[in-house]
């Protein structure tokens, strides 16, 4: 009965998808393949013989400390095109992974010349690899505590801020009464950024930590419960009609059919505030808070430590895209129905 | 058959009921969608409901389903008047409208869901899906049906909840011709098994006859049954039949007269709708053009229509 053929509609990639591929042992191939292999090692000698030609005017653990981390990522880089010959998944991820990582060594080698090298840049502030790596593994102690301290923070201010804005979000989109009455308070305060706030929110909270974690819920309230409002009340009228039809109270209109249907609305709202949940955090640890990444980059800034201020901001970039890309799983799993319906 | 001893239908009777909404762009001004309707249906009977648009069966469907309350007039399923939304009346519209965050047995268990019965019934799910024809479909999400599994999904979704009427809204409009007609068979099954009262609103003279014990034809402006037939073909019937194709002359026929004795109709408001639209809403939902050689030629139609 089911002609399953024609009607099971083929995503347009994979009818894509047989471009005509070269057979894998085609000369051009092989040169691909290889030049994205030995990119990363040739990447690397270059950044070693440079660093090794600059090492005489540097102090020297730190000069150690970062050839033998040059000289680690090259015995990987050597050992990984070694085994991916018998390993296919490991080729195919190299072939995807390689060009990048060997540009990120090149940057790396070109850090090192235009600072350590050409002084290009003024010296105190702008510290070679070697030195933000020697930064980087001496105080890793207390670089893990405050980046374990904000992560507390980040969490309880972002959870905080989603959770007051998912409710008030959901009410006001959902119940006319409530958009005339929270509408405006909304609009006017919500654009304050959150970090205007700091002045009054130090005098009113009994602790630093405590203001922190009231700003950053503040600076997520806002963008979240903007899109909830909007993902709820643009909720497609025929879905609620046919709940209705179906039987449907007043609970599964807003949990089972407003709520899902703005899930896609709401998530942008989400990334939006975590956005802001970051910038307010770092401010606020900046400016009050005596502990996390931002605390420290400003404390190693007052000790002129320039190698830690580099190390710090490192550690943010992996520590914020970390989440960031913890939100992207979320959404995959949450959204998995929009598969195809949307592309992002 | 057995069929006829498990009726799940109940009686619909609409009485005397008006519906009346706002001009766009002019709250003034009141365009009168439905003018005092009367219509009774018998347990288990299947109608269906013909005219252009603007003649106001979507807006009959809404009033039937509580979507929607009249100005005038009352509607009653058995002995109960309704006064709202309720599972004993489904809705399947032209889109199928499947919840596009659950897959197909979640999509096919919403009615289930809401009314907090999923527990008690839940082997009916499979049932239903088997009813349909979609076993194998029961984790794919919509987005991976093509129009004609949607809305089979969306029949079984509506019929889960045992409705005593169902309404349908030009359920298969949107689908090609091929799909359509299997479609119609499959519409025709369920109703047989069931004998769920049913009311099929489409713009297709063929579906409207092969489906329908009886057909109502309504005209616009102001929205109101102009006829009844009562179409007494055997099931399951056939297409191309001459009793069939010489119903079909004559529903032409009628909608034809309804088009010139449209442009002059009694009683109503909103007379400058009238004027610019009564021709040309008739126009486009004009069938027959396909078979000039049974129906007087289409262009014969609209030239009577349009002065």
């Amino acid at each position: 009965m089911l002609q399953i053929s024609h009607q099971v509609n083929v995503p347009p990639q994979e009818a894509k998808r047989p471009v005509q591929k070269p057979a894998p042992n085609h000369p051009a191939v092989l040169k691909t393949r290889l030049q994205a292999i030995l990119a990363v090692p040739v990447a690397t000698l270059l950044a070693l013989a440079v660093h090794v030609g600059l090492s005489n005017d540097e102090p020297l653990p730190e000069a150690h400390l970062y050839s033998s981390f040059l000289g680690g990522i090259l015995c990987t880089a050597i050992v990984a095109a070694a085994v991916q010959i018998l390993w296919g998944g490991l080729r195919r991820w190299m072939r995807k992974m390689c060009p990048i990582f060997a540009a990120a060594i090149l940057t790396l080698c070109f850090w090192e010349l235009i600072t350590s090298d050409w002084h290009w840049l003024p010296l105190p502030y702008f510290p070679g690899p070697a030195a933000v790596l020697q930064s980087l593994v001496s105080d890793r102690a207390l670089l893990f505590d405050s980046t374990w301290h904000s992560l507390l923070l980040l969490l309880s201010g972002y959870m905080l801020g989603v959770i007051i804005a998912l409710i008030t979000g959901v009410c006001i989109g959902w119940s006319a009464r409530m958009r005339y009455w929270g509408m405006p308070l909304l609009k006017v305060v919500g654009p304050i950024p959150a970090t205007a706030w700091i002045p009054l929110a130090m005098v009113v909270s009994p602790s630093s930590t405590f203001s922190a974690v009231g700003l950053i819920a503040l600076a997520v309230w806002f963008p979240v419960a903007m899109l909830t409002i909007s993902g709820i009340a643009n909720t497609r009228t025929s879905y609620l009609d046919v709940a209705r039809t179906l039987g449907a109270g007043r609970w599964y209109l807003i949990f089972r059919v407003a709520i899902p249907a703005a899930m896609p609305s709401i998530f942008i709202g989400l990334f939006m505030g975590l956005g802001t949940s970051f910038l307010t955090l770092v401010v606020a640890e900046t400016v009050g808070v005596k502990s996390g990444l931002g605390w420290y980059v400003s404390w190693a800034q007052g000790w002129a430590e320039y190698g830690k201020v580099f190390a710090a901001l490192i550690i943010m970039a992996g520590f914020f895209s970390t989440i960031m890309t913890l939100l992207f799983k979320v959404r995959d799993r949450v959204l998995g129905w929009q598969k195809g319906v949307i592309k992002w | 058959m057995v069929a006829a001893a498990s009726t799940e239908g109940s009686p619909l009777r609409i009485l005397g009921v008006s519906k009346s909404f706002p001009a766009p762009g002019n709250d003034a001004i009141h365009n009168l969608a439905l003018d005092a309707t009367t219509l009774s249906m018998t347990a288990g009977e299947l109608v269906s409901v013909i005219g252009p648009s603007g003649c106001g069966k979507s807006t009959l469907l809404r009033l039937i389903a509580g979507l929607d309350f009249p100005d005038s007039g009352e509607l009653w399923v058995g002995d109960d008047p309704i006064t709202g939304p309720s599972a004993e009346r489904g809705l399947v519209f032209q889109d199928p409208n499947l919840f596009p965050w659950l897959t197909v047995s979640r999509n096919i268990q919403a009615g289930l869901v809401a009314r907090g019965l999923l527990q008690k019934k839940r082997p009916e799910v499979g049932e239903f899906m088997r009813l349909v024809g979609l076993e194998a479909f029961a984790n794919a999400y919509p987005h991976h049906l093509s129009g004609g599994m949607a809305q089979r999904v969306a029949l079984a979704r509506a019929l889960i909840n045992h409705p005593k009427v169902l309404l349908l809204d030009e359920p298969l409009g949107a689908l090609d011709a091929f799909t359509r007609m299997r479609m119609q068979d499959e519409v025709l099954r369920l109703w047989q098994a069931r004998r769920t009262t049913m009311l099929l609103v489409t713009h297709d003279i063929d579906e409207a006859i092969y489906m329908g014990d009886r057909i109502v034809i309504m005209t616009p402006h102001p929205g109101r049954i102009e006829r009844t037939i009562a179409v007494t073909l055997d099931r399951p019937r056939q297409r191309n039949s001459q009793a069939f194709l010489r119903l079909r002359g004559e529903i032409l026929e009628l909608l034809h007269l309804a088009g010139s004795a449209g442009r002059n109709p009694v009683g109503g408001m909103s007379s400058h709708i009238r004027q610019d639209e009564d021709t040309s809403g008739i126009k486009p939902d004009m069938p027959g053009t396909s078979q000039p050689e049974i129906s007087p030629p289409a262009s014969v139609v609209s030239g009577v229509a349009e002065p």
